[in-house]
């Protein structure tokens, strides 16, 4: 066999499976009250199985719940018509043939209970009762697979309205200049939500629309710049991020202390940071000269006492991927 | 190699069951400095590390990294675990050190996706 037609054989590719599992986070997700049949046709205990299987023909059904005074007490299903046809006795009541042990789940419970229940009983329908007790609904194998499906379609196509809308932000505007500024405040000794800021802008671009390649050196640089912020600054910093079709503009600035020695903290391996910041992974002198590679120009300014400004661009159009600022030797 | 293989191989425990597992693997990277997982590796690897803190896992999402690998056993704290699923990105704890885990990766076939970094003077503007 040829390695075209092996491929055309593997039923699952990439983008399948990716699918599977979202079907499957989906599963512990949905709630049978969402997927499950309201309209539920019931059978009174009194009614003779010609008129059960009169019924099943009519409406195309191939099971129903039978109740007494609005009470369920079992289940009756075509394979118990068969029986009975067999044993030529239509004139029974329902309740001589319907399976009166009944297994029911609750309207809240997980989709993936009632998956499971069908796949290891062969059992085709699940009456569903609500809080209380009371029947609420009836679900079978149908309908969780199109409950599923709805989901499933439902859960794509907002993912992909959401990135759509702002891919095409900027072509639905028209200014002279349109941009789209996010902005973020940064508190101090934060390490538990340090980087969730860097986060967001990574994740707001790739939803814009950039590629994978311009939203990995911003997050790195925005990263580097918020660790700092988070690290070193007295009362905490903010964040700036200004995206324009053509370029990314990160301004991350400070009120104090300051960086006394500009030229030495952006030497690699200089570093002002305490031996607490350095067990943290951090503080090893690397942002600055890390935040450089990324970035297509940076501009440091710092006044001791006063703060500090770090000014950050990425352009759009020469996607040279890891080759930021500190690779381009002809740039001064 | 995916994420399930990368399991057995570390013989490690998935600290997220709910992480994609299918995802590729294409290298590795080990580090305990954060700045130098930034500053070098490259998309799709699996990060080997004695670090334990949230920082690892925004530090995995920043630079698109398909597993993070705890080395020697460690249990990092529910902050960490929490994040990790959140981001979707398996946490595993390996009870090996981070020698013995470099070379069984390697000798499994796993390339380094540790991009040499020159260290030489940035320019400013």
């Amino acid at each position: 066999m040829s390695s075209e037609e092996s491929r055309k054989n593997i039923l699952v590719d990439d983008s399948v499976a990716e699918n599977i599992t979202r079907v499957e986070e989906l599963a512990y997700e949905l709630k049978i009250r969402e997927v499950m049949e309201r309209n539920v046709r019931t059978l009174d205990s009194e009614l003779k199985m010609q008129s059960a299987a009169d019924l099943f023909r009519q409406q195309r059904i191939s099971g129903a719940p039978v109740t007494k005074n609005g009470e369920l007490i079992g289940i009756l299903s075509i394979e118990d018509v068969i029986r009975c046809l067999v044993a030529n006795d239509m004139d029974a009541p329902v309740t001589r043939y319907m399976t009166s042990k009944v297994r029911t789940i609750m309207a809240t419970d997980p989709v993936v209970e009632a998956l499971k229940f069908f796949v290891n009983t062969g059992v085709g329908r699940l009456p569903v009762l609500d809080e209380k007790g009371n029947m609420e609904g009836i679900i079978t194998k149908g309908d969780l697979t199109s409950g599923l499906l709805f989901a499933l379609q439902r859960s794509i196509q907002e993912e992909e309205l959401k990135t759509y809308r702002a891919s095409h932000l900027f072509e639905d505007i028209t200014s002279n200049r349109t941009s789209l500024i996010l902005r973020y405040v940064i508190q101090p000794r934060d390490f538990t939500h340090g980087g969730t800021a860097s986060s967001n802008i990574k994740r707001a671009l790739l939803r814009m629309g950039a590629s994978p390649q311009i939203a990995r050196r911003c997050g790195i640089a925005a990263y580097e710049a918020e660790m700092n912020l988070i690290i070193h600054t007295t009362n905490g910093g903010n964040m700036r991020v200004e995206i324009e079709p053509h370029k990314i503009a990160l301004d991350v600035f400070d009120y104090g202390p300051g960086i006394p020695d500009i030229e030495s903290a952006m030497k690699p391996g200089y570093s002002t940071a305490t031996d607490s910041i350095r067990e943290l992974g951090f503080g090893a002198g690397m942002g600055l000269v890390n935040i450089a590679r990324c970035v297509d120009s940076m501009k440091l300014e710092s006044v001791v006492g006063k703060g500090t400004r770090l000014k950050m661009t990425i352009l759009l159009e020469s996607e040279t991927v890891g080759e930021g600022y500190a690779g381009k030797k002809e740039v001064s | 190699m995916d994420v399930s293989q990368l399991i057995d191989l570390v013989s490690g425990e998935l600290l997220n069951p709910d992480a994609d597992l299918t995802r590729d693997i294409k290298g590795g990277c080990g580090a305990d400095l954060m700045s130098d997982v930034l500053a070098s590796i490259q998309p799709e690897a699996v990060l080997l590390t004695g670090l334990c803190n949230p920082q690892v896992i925004r530090t995995a999402q920043m630079s698109d990294v398909s597993a993070i690998v705890i080395v020697r056993g460690k249990n990092p704290p529910q902050e960490t675990v929490n994040l990790a699923k959140e981001e979707k990105i398996a946490l595993i704890s390996s009870p090996f050190g981070m020698f013995e885990l470099c070379g069984r990766l390697y000798q499994a076939g796993l390339a380094s996706l540790e991009q040499p970094v020159t260290d030489g003077p940035s320019e400013m503007e």
